[in-house]
């Protein structure tokens, strides 16, 4: 007997693992790339070996377009492009370190640093002495944030000095993610902040403390307690922890893990954004519910 | 989406519909699924004649299950019913995922088959995007079978009774093995209760806690002559022992593989050192095996791994330098160049069905729970669990939830109006085989006649002592998910032993 075919047969492949792959070649800086059709200018950038400064981008994100610091000119835009987002096409011509797009990224950060404690922002350090920011230059008058930081549990802390409203942690709860919808930004102009509905306390809001938020936070505005407690001890010694890969001890998911591990004692959960199983989400267990392996 | 469960959970918030059928009416609904497939000539008949068998017998079968009469059992709207059979049999890819909703009854794999004649009515199996997906619920709870913790199977799901796959286990083993299955865990202790079982080594279990009707399984487990438990924590089964191995955590303290609900096998590392005199189990085993005369050494992970790959077929491709480099393989993966297998019973769809035969049609009968509901215990009690805990708190119990909501037991608005009780009062609980205090949770969107509560906090309401041990003869598995009970104002029950009344037999 012959095997079934049509539209509802085991060889069609339509919407299956294997689609086409095309190529698109670009020239960046003068040189010429190939990569992925589909692929951002980002892509294409980190594909021929040039780093981008990003703050609102994160691989397992939708891009936001929030922060433009990873802007670059492109030949015939008017206007710089944001490469997290722009896809690239074939014949494009890109400049990464043209004196506009320096001028665009320097601004951008000491925009940023004026207002927004940026100490913890790891990266974000190099890029601004990369692109000589000085964000001393608006005075010491410059209006910042200053508000309490938010302790409301033992899983994770809040510190709206730090936050540049980049939008990942709204992409992360929403549909990038956990679909739970438990923060937006509120407010407007520089009273704009991440909040739940009504600013009501977090475990009254919708949330889940899953940590997504935390995981995709790129200045420590949002931190595990653990870390906060270790930073205000003077002891969070981030580079001498090791970090071991392994699997969740939970559901049969099958998350991965990454255990941050200082003085033979976990101090933070991550998970690899580049796992094909949970592309770096976790639930609550996975993210917090390991003190038991220090437990009496 | 479609969501069916009991309760309104937050997946079935999340779905496009709910269907909220009665306790153990799955059957019911399948069956009506099926005929309204097949009434409404959506079933696919090419698939159904070269891939499976007993389908005339199937759809006589299913004929009485009307939609009028699917919504007399089940309470689910008979156009709800319609509507899940119209978007199941036209999708062109869908999935049937369940979890211990469906298992945790004492007719669980008749309601499993009933979910598989589904697909094989309409062919959403064997292709990628479609399939029957039964989610487990513990990170490796699939590698246990894999590796064959099933009392009829060895590594690789060969069987014990092939004396052709026994001779190559005798072979790498250097020992016999016996050619009887041994007995699941329910067998055991009414071997136990018989006083036949009398010596247990329990490895990561804590069954005097999690076991159905578990006032039992406690006086089974203290009974024996010799128990052995070997856990990370001095559980309540741990504190019944004779001995106690401690042991390091598995997935944080060891290296080793699990494997995953979709099998997929992927490495533990251990990340911190184990505390004191803590052991891998591995190393533990290891030892036993040392102590009382056989020649083990001392096999690391890797050894192991590469033994289960010489004799299981399933894993021969694994090597563990793929599981490192590719995050983990799914299983079968019969030789190094194979890349895994993201779905199964493709042969379905082959030719000449793969040499297999074609797959039997199941006729499956509505039976409902088997304790019904009575006027003395009119409630209908189903237990699962809570986002933010596991199974019997033993490893979440440390994690300090901001929205852990306790041991509370569920109750619709309209029981507690009826039964004059209050959200947080605190209620006597009782079932057939025993009673504890609880308190309540009103919970506005929970069906009438309806309660829920969670197994996950023994130590302050010790739940299975009321769910029932009655268990499916095949599966081995107890009917945790449908118990009838009776809630009591406490206050009420105090007056009633006052005027020498008792309360309730």
């Amino acid at each position: 007997m012959t095997a079934p075919s049509g539209p509802n047969s085991a060889t069609d492949t339509s919407n299956t693992l294997t689609a086409v792959e095309t190529k698109v070649t670009l020239k960046i800086d003068g040189q010429e790339v190939e990569v992925a059709s589909g692929a951002s200018v980002l892509d294409a950038c980190t594909a021929a070996g040039i780093e981008t400064p990003t703050l609102c981008y994160a691989e397992n994100l939708t891009p936001v377009n929030a922060c433009r610091v990873c802007v670059v000119e492109q030949s015939g835009s008017r206007t710089l492009v944001p490469s997290c987002s722009r896809q690239a096409e074939d014949g494009m011509e890109i400049q990464t370190d043209s004196e506009r797009v320096r001028h665009s990224r320097k601004m951008v950060l000491e925009f940023l640093g004026s207002g927004v404690d940026l100490s913890q922002a790891d990266p974000l350090a190099r890029w601004s002495e990369q692109y000589e920011a000085d964000p001393s230059r608006y005075g010491t008058e410059a209006e910042k944030i200053e508000e309490p930081v938010r302790v409301q549990d033992e899983l994770y802390i809040r510190d709206y000095d730090k936050c540049v409203l980049c939008y990942k942690c709204v992409e992360a709860c929403g549909d990038d993610a956990q679909h739970t919808f438990a923060i937006a930004v509120a407010g407007r102009g520089f009273g704009a902040r991440i909040s739940t509905e009504f600013d009501t306390e977090l475990p009254d809001s919708a949330c889940v403390y899953c940590g997504n938020c935390v995981a995709v936070c790129p200045t420590n505005a949002l931190q595990f307690k653990t870390e906060f407690d270790l930073r205000k001890a003077d002891n969070w010694r981030a580079d001498e922890q090791t970090v071991t890969q392994t699997v969740c001890s939970y559901c049969g998911v099958g998350c991965n893990l990454e255990l941050h591990v200082q003085d033979e004692t976990i101090v933070k959960v991550t998970s690899p954004n580049d796992h094909s199983v949970t592309s770096g989400h976790l639930c609550i267990k996975g993210r917090f519910g390991w003190q038991y392996v220090h437990g009496e | 989406m479609f969501s069916v469960d009991p309760r309104r959970t937050s997946s079935a918030k999340f779905a496009d519909v709910w269907l909220g059928l009665s306790v153990g009416t799955d059957i019911a609904l399948a069956n009506a699924v099926g005929r309204e497939i097949i009434a409404n000539d959506w079933h696919n008949k090419e698939f159904i004649a070269h891939s499976s068998t007993g389908f005339d017998d199937y759809a006589a079968s299913v004929e009485p299950y009307t939609l009028e009469r699917a919504e007399e059992i089940t309470g689910v709207p008979a156009q709800a019913i319609a509507e899940l059979a119209r978007a199941y049999a036209q999708a062109e890819k869908a999935q049937i995922l369940w979890t211990l909703g469906i298992t945790e009854h004492h007719n669980a794999v008749d309601n499993v088959l009933s979910l598989c004649n589904l697909a094989l009515l309409t062919g959403h199996i064997g292709r990628w995007g479609s399939g029957l997906v039964p989610l487990r619920g513990q990170n490796n709870v699939q590698g246990g079978g894999d590796m064959g913790a099933l009392p009829n199977k060895l590594p690789g799901f060969q069987d014990v009774t092939d004396p052709v796959a026994r001779a190559k286990f005798e072979e790498i083993w250097g020992t016999p093995v016996p050619p009887e299955p041994g007995i699941h865990l329910t067998l055991m202790f009414e071997a136990m209760a018989r006083k036949e079982l009398r010596a247990v080594y329990c490895i990561g279990e804590n069954p005097a806690d999690s076991e159905a009707d578990v006032g039992h399984a406690r006086k089974m487990l203290a009974d024996l002559d010799l128990l052995v438990v070997q856990d990370i924590f001095m559980t309540r089964t741990a504190e019944l022992a004779d001995v106690v191995f401690p042991a390091s955590v598995a997935w944080a303290e060891c290296d080793g593989t699990v494997t995953s609900s979709e099998r997929r096998v992927q490495r533990t590392r251990a990340a911190v050192p184990p505390p004191g005199d803590a052991r891998d189990d591995i190393k533990i085993i290891a030892d036993l095996a040392n102590l009382m005369g056989a020649d083990w050494g001392n096999p690391t992970p890797q050894q192991l791994w590469d033994e289960l790959r010489s004799l299981s077929p399933l894993h021969q491709g694994m090597t563990w330098e793929r599981l490192e480099a590719e995050g983990g393989l799914q299983w079968p993966c019969p030789s190094e160049d194979h890349p895994g297998s993201p779905f199964l019973h493709g042969w379905l769809w082959e030719d000449d069905l793969g040499g297999r035969e074609p797959s039997p049609f199941s006729v499956v009968e509505h039976e409902g729970p088997k304790e019904q509901l009575t006027e003395e215990f009119p409630l209908r009690l189903t237990t699962g669990r809570a986002l933010d805990s596991y199974n019997t708190g033993v490893q979440s119990g440390s994690l300090d939830s901001p929205i852990r909501y306790g041991d509370a037991i569920d109750v619709s608005a309209a029981d507690a109006m009826s039964l004059g009780i209050n959200d947080g009062e605190t209620v006597l609980v009782s079932s057939p085989r025993g009673s504890v205090e609880m308190p309540v949770r009103v919970q506005a969107d929970l069906p009438k006649g309806l309660t829920f509560t969670t197994f996950h906090f023994p130590e302050l309401v010790d739940i299975n002592l009321l769910t029932n041990d009655a268990w499916d003869k095949r599966s081995g598995t107890a009917e945790f998910k449908a118990a009838s009970i009776r809630i009591e104002k406490i206050a009420t029950r105090t007056e009633i032993e006052a005027g020498g009344a008792a309360a309730g037999g």
